[in-house]
C-alpha cells in the first residue's frame, strides 16, 4: 500500500483535478482529494488514454512493425523504430548487424536523444525553471522564454533542429522515417549530408555544454528547492554497456538500490519477463512495473537520465564525463534522487549525444554499402534500447507466415509510473497540505511530473474499458457510435 | 485572414494522436520565432491554458477515441473560427483506427489480464475508474463529429507544409499545398 494513493474513505472529500497536465507529451491528469482542512488525502496521476498497439499489430507482417510502432510517439519515434528493429533482427537471424547498419542506427538514435532532450528542456520545462513555478500562466511557455531570454530560446530551437536533421538524413524523414529494417538499414549516409552536419556539430556541443551549465547553476544556486522538491528514494534501472559505460543503443540490464549498491548486473534483456511484473491498477491505463523478486512495495524504480547517469560507471565521451563527475560530487558520496536533478542529468546526456554524433560522423563505416545481415529464422525476439525517457522494451513472436502473433511493449514512461506518482504525492505533502489551492500551487505538481519528461502517448498503448454507456452523435444528431458496458 | 491591430489567437490540441503532428509543427524551427510575432497561443500542449477560449484558428491533431476527445473537440469547434484537421489521424482516424476491426473487450482482457508478466486486478477486471474517460468502440476522424474547415494530410505533414499553410492563411490567401510538400506519408 502506498501512502496517499488511496484515501481511507472518500465521503466529504473535495476533488481538485489538473486536466490536462500540460507541457508534457501525451494525455494525463492528476486528481487530488482534499478534506475540509485542505489536507491532501489522495493523489493520483492517471493516464487516461489507450491505443491498442499490442493487439492490432497481431496479424501484421513483421516487416511492417518498425514503421507502425513509431506512431506510438511523435517525440521519440526513433526509439520505437529501433527497439522493434532490434527485436526483429533476431527473428530474421541477424544476431549481429553490419558496422554500417549499427552506426547508422546509432547516429539516428543519438540524434533523437539530442532533439528530444532539447525539446523537453527548452520548449517544455525551461519556463518553470527560468520564471518560477508559480509565475504568470501567460508567460510560462516557450513564447515567454523567447521574449525574456531570446538567446536561450534560439539555442533550444536550433539544437532540436540539428537533432531532427540527423534523424532526417538517417531515416528519410524527421518524424516517422524508415531507416532501420529487420536485419539492418535501408541506406547509408550520403557524404553531402555528412558534410552538412559536420558544419554545425561543434556549435551543438558548445550549446549543449552551456545548457548543462545552466541547469547546474539553477540547481546549485537554490539547493533548498532543487534538492528537496518532490524528493523520494528509489532503485535505479537502465541498460549499461558491457564495460559499464553509458550506452543508449545496446547493453545489459543493471539495477541499483537507493543507496547506490548494484543489486543486479549483466542481465540479458531477452529474459526481461523473468525479471519484471506489471501490476494493473483500476485507476490508470498505465501499468505499474516492479522487479518481481523484490515485490510491489520494494521493487519499483526510476528510469531515464537521472537513473542512467548514476547507474553507469562512466560516460564514454570527454566533456560529458567531466560533467557526470561533477554531478556525482553533488550527491556527496550518495545518489542524487531529487526529481529536479533530472534536468541536469538530461542536459549531460544531451552533451554526450552531441559528442557521440561528432565522433560517428568522422567514421567512414557510415558510408559503407554492406547494409543487411540475416541468418537462421527464429520465432521470437526482444529488443531493448535506452529511449530519451528510459528503458524501452519491445517483444514479438512471429509465425512461419511472417505474421506477428504476440507483441508486448513496456515503454519508458511506464517504468516511471510509480516514481512519478511518488513525486507528485511528495509535492502535495510539501506544498499543498493545508493551503488554499491556487493555479501556481497546482503547477508545482506539474513541475514534478515534467521533471520525468513523461511520454504519456507512449504509455497509452494498452486498451482500457468502457465503464458505462456512451453515444457519439454527429452534428445533426445521427448516432455514430455507441458502446455499452459489458 | 487579416485582423487589424491584434495578433491572431491560435489553439492546438492532440486527441487520439501521437504528438508527431505537434512535433512537426515545431519543425518549422526558427520560423517559430517569426510566428509568435503574428499569433499568440491559447490552449495548447505548449502552454498551461487548460480550456480553449475564443480563437481565430484551432488546430486538431488526432482522431476521436473517447468521450473526452469528443468534449475537447466540440469545445474547439465552438470557440475557433477556423478549425483545421492536422495529419492523418485527424483526417482519417490514422493508425489508431487500426483497432476498429477489433473487439475492445477482448483487447482489454488481453492487455490487462492474459498478457506476459501481468499481475491483473482481482477477478480479471480491467481499469474502470470513473476518472478514466469512456472509450468509444471505434476511432473516428474528427469531421464525423464536427464541421472542419481545412484538412492537411500526412503522417505527419512536414514542418514546411505547416508553415506554408499557416502563412497563407494568416496573409488572407486560400492555403494551397502542392507537390512536393503535399504528402500522405
Ligand atoms: S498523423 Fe501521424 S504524426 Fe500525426 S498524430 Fe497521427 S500518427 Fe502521429
Amino acid at each position: 500500500m502506498f501512502e496517499l494513493e488511496t484515501a481511507s474513505q472518500t465521503d466529504n472529500l473535495r476533488r481538485v483535478a489538473i486536466d490536462p497536465v500540460s507541457r508534457v507529451e501525451g494525455h494525463g491528469k492528476v486528481t487530488l482529494l482534499l478534506d475540509d482542512h485542505n489536507q491532501v488525502q489522495q493523489v493520483r496521476l492517471h493516464i487516461v488514454e489507450f491505443r491498442g498497439f499490442e493487439k492490432f499489430i497481431q496479424g501484421r507482417p513483421y516487416w511492417e512493425v518498425p514503421v507502425m510502432v513509431q506512431r506510438l510517439c511523435g517525440i521519440c519515434p526513433v526509439s520505437h523504430h529501433l527497439a522493434a528493429s532490434k527485436a526483429l533482427d533476431l527473428v530474421v537471424g541477424a544476431v549481429s548487424i553490419t558496422p554500417t547498419a549499427e552506426k547508422m542506427r546509432r547516429l539516428m538514435h543519438y540524434g533523437q536523444m539530442l532533439q528530444s532532450h532539447a525539446l523537453h528542456f527548452f520548449h517544455l520545462s525551461s519556463p518553470d525553471l527560468l520564471f518560477g513555478f508559480d509565475s504568470d500562466v501567460g508567460q510560462r511557455n516557450i513564447v515567454g522564454v523567447a521574449a525574456a531570454h531570446p538567446e536561450v530560446a534560439k539555442q533550444g530551437i536550433l539544437l532540436r533542429k540539428f537533432g531532427q536533421e540527423v534523424i532526417r538524413v538517417t531515416s528519410g524523414k524527421r518524424i516517422h522515417g524508415t531507416g532501420a529494417v529487420p536485419g539492418g538499414v535501408n541506406k547509408a549516409l550520403d557524404p553531402a549530408d555528412r558534410a552538412m552536419l559536420l558544419q554545425d556539430v561543434e556549435q551543438m556541443i558548445v550549446w549543449s555544454r552551456d545548457a548543462v551549465h545552466l541547469t547546474k547553476r539553477l540547481h546549485t544556486s537554490n539547493p533548498a528547492l532543487y534538492d528537496q522538491f518532490g524528493l523520494f528514494r528509489s532503485n535505479l534501472f537502465s541498460l549499461v554497456r558491457a564495460d559499464g559505460a553509458l550506452d543508449f543503443y545496446h547493453g545489459h540490464l543493471r539495477l541499483r538500490d537507493g543507496d547506490g549498491k548494484v543489486l543486479l548486473d549483466g542481465v540479458d534483456y531477452q529474459n526481461y519477463h523473468h525479471l519484471l511484473t506489471e501490476e494493473v491498477k483500476s485507476w490508470s491505463y498505465m501499468k505499474f512495473p516492479y522487479v518481481t523478486a523484490m515485490g510491489r512495495e520494494q521493487g519499483w524504480y526510476k528510469v531515464g537520465p537521472l537513473a542512467r547517469v548514476q547507474n553507469c560507471d562512466f560516460i564514454p565521451s570527454p566533456l560529458a564525463e567531466i560533467e557526470r563527475r561533477e554531478f556525482m560530487d553533488h550527491g556527496q558520496g550518495g545518489l542524487v534522487h531529487a526529481p529536479l536533478a533530472y534536468h541536469w542529468a538530461r542536459m549531460i546526456e544531451m552533451l554526450h549525444a552531441a559528442e557521440v554524433i561528432k565522433e560517428l560522423l568522422a567514421d567512414d563505416d557510415l558510408l559503407g554499402d554492406d547494409l543487411m545481415s540475416c541468418g537462421d529464422r527464429r520465432r521470437e525476439g526482444v529488443g531493448v534500447i535506452e529511449a530519451p525517457r528510459g528503458t524501452l522494451i519491445h517483444h514479438y513472436q512471429v509465425d512461419e507466415d511472417d505474421l506477428v502473433t504476440m507483441a508486448n511493449l513496456i515503454v519508458s514512461t511506464t517504468h516511471n509510473n510509480q516514481a512519478m506518482n511518488e513525486a507528485v504525492r511528495q509535492v502535495a505533502r510539501q506544498y499543498l497540505n493545508g493551503r488554499e489551492i491556487t493555479e501556481g500551487l497546482l503547477n508545482h505538481i506539474e513541475v514534478a511530473i515534467r521533471a520525468f519528461d513523461p511520454c504519456l502517448s507512449c504509455a497509452t498503448h494498452a486498451l482500457g474499458q468502457m465503464p458505462l454507456t456512451v453515444e457519439l452523435l454527429d452534428g445533426s444528431g445521427r448516432l455514430l457510435d455507441r458502446r455499452v458496458k459489458g | 485572414m487579416i485582423v487589424s491591430g491584434r495578433k491572431l489567437r491560435v489553439a492546438t490540441t492532440s486527441l487520439a494522436g501521437c504528438f508527431g503532428c505537434h512535433m512537426s509543427f515545431l519543425d518549422i524551427d526558427e520560423h517559430l520565432l517569426e510566428l509568435v510575432e503574428l499569433v499568440e497561443f491559447d490552449r495548447s500542449p505548449l502552454t498551461d491554458i487548460k480550456h480553449c477560449g475564443p480563437c481565430d484558428i484551432g488546430i486538431i491533431e488526432g482522431g476521436v477515441c473517447n468521450a473526452e476527445n469528443v468534449h475537447v473537440l466540440r469545445e474547439f469547434r465552438k470557440h475557433c473560427k477556423i478549425l483545421i484537421a492536422l495529419g492523418a489521424c485527424a483526417v482519417t482516424g490514422g493508425l489508431p483506427a487500426q483497432r476498429n476491426h477489433l473487439d475492445v473487450g477482448q483487447c482489454l482482457q488481453e492487455v490487462y489480464h492474459t498478457c506476459i508478466g501481468v499481475e491483473s486486478l482481482p477477478g480479471g477486471q480491467v481499469p474502470n475508474d470513473p476518472e478514466l474517460p469512456l472509450l468509444l468502440d471505434k476511432v473516428h476522424p474528427i469531421h464525423e463529429v464536427v464541421r472542419v474547415d481545412y484538412f492537411i494530410p500526412g503522417c505527419p505533414p512536414s514542418g514546411e507544409a505547416i508553415w506554408k499553410f499557416l502563412t497563407d492563411l494568416i496573409a488572407g490567401h486560400t492555403p494551397r499545398l502542392s507537390h512536393p510538400i503535399l504528402r500522405f506519408d
